[in-house]
């Protein structure tokens, strides 16, 4: 029992924390519970999905179809990300002032944005879980029941973590909380996009660049809460590779460059228009 | 207009490089050692395997129980679920020698040992 609230508490913990964070993101967007419901429930089934045709999966490109199926769907959660962050960005200036109703607006338009995050980020998390579920119900029915239970905490566990950061986040000033979200967002996009890097080099489609830097395994291993804490938050990796580390700020820096080229695009539209 | 050009040229190149990586690392992963591992009643068979340093490695493993496993392991730094009655294919680079271990991660009572000599 206890194995099988591990397993599932530590997968449903890593899509619980963004989903928490999109919940944060989007908290004055009406209806939103209704996007990020769906999200959550595509997910889901996505992820059931992916578990039921998982053999097949595998067989693909010579037996690396998991590994490129899991870079694709991080690449696309990158892109969906970082396309929320430049968006805001070109209407910051609206969310920063006093203009709730027009900054509500705003955060109104990426929500399918970030409602698909959550589905990448429940379906990957999620199929894992699916499988291993799957094995259960189909072992022998005497400890299935108790595997279950495990389950259902495990669940219930990674639930509240996602309650924890939301409610963490919600504590922050309105103000300070746009700036708090859009670097959680920018890190969590670049440790996706290292995290698609550590996939394509697993299924030798990426060869250059790929010696490891460091161990940092005795410091914080990856393994561990903390450790998975700050891999899903920032891509915290104990041992990545020199091209992890280079897609990481590359990821950074271009969301950067991004968000300050539209911004400066729109204040000098304002300035022409004025 | 000119900013758009610059990033069409700079993001063909980048295509260009990727295209030319692949084609790379295609010969390189035909020179990997094969070693083929069985994984039935929750356990590897065989469970102490080796190879020699400095080579690719290309792990098969052919999952025989009625449920997935997920093999494992922190040293090779890799992690593959394997669904039931199922083979998964598992790359490991160039290694130095050494010992290091692999496991079920849905299975605790599942370990093995790769010895790199």
């Amino acid at each position: 029992m206890l194995a099988a609230l591990i397993i599932v508490f530590r997968e449903v913990f890593e899509a619980g924390l963004i989903v928490g964070i999109v919940l944060a993101v989007t908290r004055s967007v009406p209806r939103r519970n209704r996007w990020i419901g769906g999200g959550v429930l595509a997910g889901v089934v996505a992820a059931c999905l992916v578990a039921a045709f998982a053999g097949a999966l595998s067989q693909l490109f010579e037996g690396m179809g998991q590994e490129l199926f899991n870079a694709a769907i991080l690449a696309i959660a990158v892109i969906m990300l970082t396309w929320h962050n430049v968006w805001m960005a070109r209407h910051g200036k609206e969310i920063a002032g006093e203009m709730r109703a027009i900054g509500q607006a705003v955060a109104q338009g990426s929500k399918s944005l970030l409602a698909l995050a959550v589905v990448v980020a429940v379906l990957r998390e999620g199929s894992e879980v699916a499988l291993f579920l799957y094995g259960v119900v189909a072992s022998d029915g005497g400890s299935a029941a108790s595997l279950t239970l495990g389950g259902l905490m495990g669940l219930a566990l990674g639930v509240f973590v996602c309650l924890l950061t939301y409610f963490g986040l919600m504590r922050i000033p309105p103000r300070a909380l746009f700036a708090t979200t859009t670097v959680l967002i920018t890190l969590l996009a670049a440790g996706m996009a290292a995290q698609a890097v550590a996939f394509l080099e697993r299924a030798n489609w990426l060869m250059p660049l790929d010696t490891v830097l460091w161990d940092s395994n005795w410091l914080l291993s990856e393994s561990s809460i903390v450790g998975r804490a700050l891999h899903t938050l920032v891509g915290y990796t104990d041992q990545p590779t020199e091209m992890q580390l280079l897609i990481y700020v590359v990821v950074v820096l271009a969301t950067v460059m991004l968000m300050r080229l539209v911004g400066s695009e729109r204040r000098q539209h304002a300035v022409a228009s004025g | 207009m000119s900013l758009a050009t610059d990033m069409t040229r700079k993001l063909s190149f980048a295509a260009v490089c990727a295209a030319a990586m692949l084609a790379a690392s295609a010969l390189q992963a035909q020179q990997a050692v094969q070693i083929q591992v069985t994984y039935s009643n929750g356990q590897f068979q065989p469970n102490q395997v080796s190879a020699l340093a400095d080579k690719p490695i290309v792990f098969r493993i052919k999952n025989l129980d009625g449920k997935a496993m997920e093999f494992e392991s922190k040293s090779l730094r890799v992690e593959k679920v394997i669904a039931a009655k199922s083979e998964g294919v598992v790359n490991v680079r160039a290694l130095k020698a050494g010992r290091y271990e692999f496991y079920d991660d849905f299975n605790e009572k599942a370990r093995g040992a790769l010895t790199v000599q």
